[in-house]
């Protein structure tokens, strides 16, 4: 379970609480004060990127974020509910049986698979900076949601005798 | 802590000092008033972000998209940093080579080339 669950309406508004949150959660969890600068802006990103992907499928479902404090390290892991694109197209392809031809002319098109948007664009920038920020990261995706998953090391805050 | 934003002439340069947070929420802002400098014929803009306290890749979009605005008009943005923290999101997205990036306002504002 994860030591802080935060749950959110996909408004730009809240992002920044998120982030408020999980640089207070960090702290405590004993990362390392230098470091924080890049878990408020990698945890902004990855829900500014759930907001924009809710809103865009029209969800009215909250956006997720699990803060958990292990041992050695300080996980956050951000959770939308929408399709995803790439997903569905690799399904489709593989379901198919043609990896080059994802939505065949004539067949009406899933609606994951319209050109990218400016949204998606901006949402591509937000996943490059996360992947220069961050050591440690993982971007899942399925049909019905996707999941970004970053962690950073943790210092013991009390010094052992 | 929200965004504040406030405009100055120096010359023929425009100077937008910004303040506070530049992210998915206050970002809009910064785009209607980059939007509307360059509408009312303000072509060459100094974007100050010395009170910029956070950005991020939204905040990126709203510069990339006032530079290409300005350079429709042979306009420039150039702008003013010296937080390492800011300068970093710069680095890691490869958008200092595409705004001359300045220390100072004075700097910025005398700036040609």
């Amino acid at each position: 379970m994860a030591t802080v669950e935060l749950l959110f309406s996909a408004l730009p508004e809240h992002v920044r609480t998120a982030r408020l949150v999980a640089a207070a959660v960090a702290r405590r969890a004993g990362v390392d004060e230098a470091v924080l600068d890049e878990v408020r802006l990698a945890v902004g990103e990855a829900c500014s990127r759930a907001v924009s992907l809710h809103r865009s499928h029209e969800i009215a479902g909250p956006v997720k974020v699990m803060l958990t404090e292990d041992e050695k390290k300080f996980s956050i892991e951000v959770a939308d509910d929408a399709p995803h694109p790439g997903v569905m197209a690799a399904t489709a392809a593989a379901a198919s049986g043609s990896a080059a031809h994802v939505a065949p002319a004539g067949s009406p098109a899933p609606s994951a698979s319209v050109p990218a948007t400016p949204e998606e664009s901006e949402d591509d920038m937000g996943l490059a900076v996360i992947s220069g920020l961050v050591d440690d990261v993982e971007v899942t995706a399925s049909e019905t949601g996707g999941l970004i998953r970053m962690s950073w090391p943790t210092t013991p805050s009390a010094v052992t005798p | 802590m929200d965004l504040s934003l406030s405009t100055e002439t120096v010359g023929d340069r425009t100077v937008v000092r910004v303040g506070g947070e530049i992210d998915v929420y206050t970002a809009p802002k910064l785009r209607e008033q980059l939007v509307e400098l360059v509408n009312d014929g303000s072509y060459h803009l100094v974007v100050d972000m010395e009170g910029v306290d956070f950005l991020d890749s939204t905040g990126l979009g709203v510069l990339v998209g006032g530079l290409k605005r300005v350079r429709a008009h042979e306009g420039s943005l150039r702008l003013v940093c010296n937080q390492e923290r800011i300068l970093k999101i710069f680095r890691i997205t490869g958008l200092t080579k595409v705004f001359p990036i300045h220390t100072s306002v004075e700097d910025a504002v005398q700036a040609t080339d």
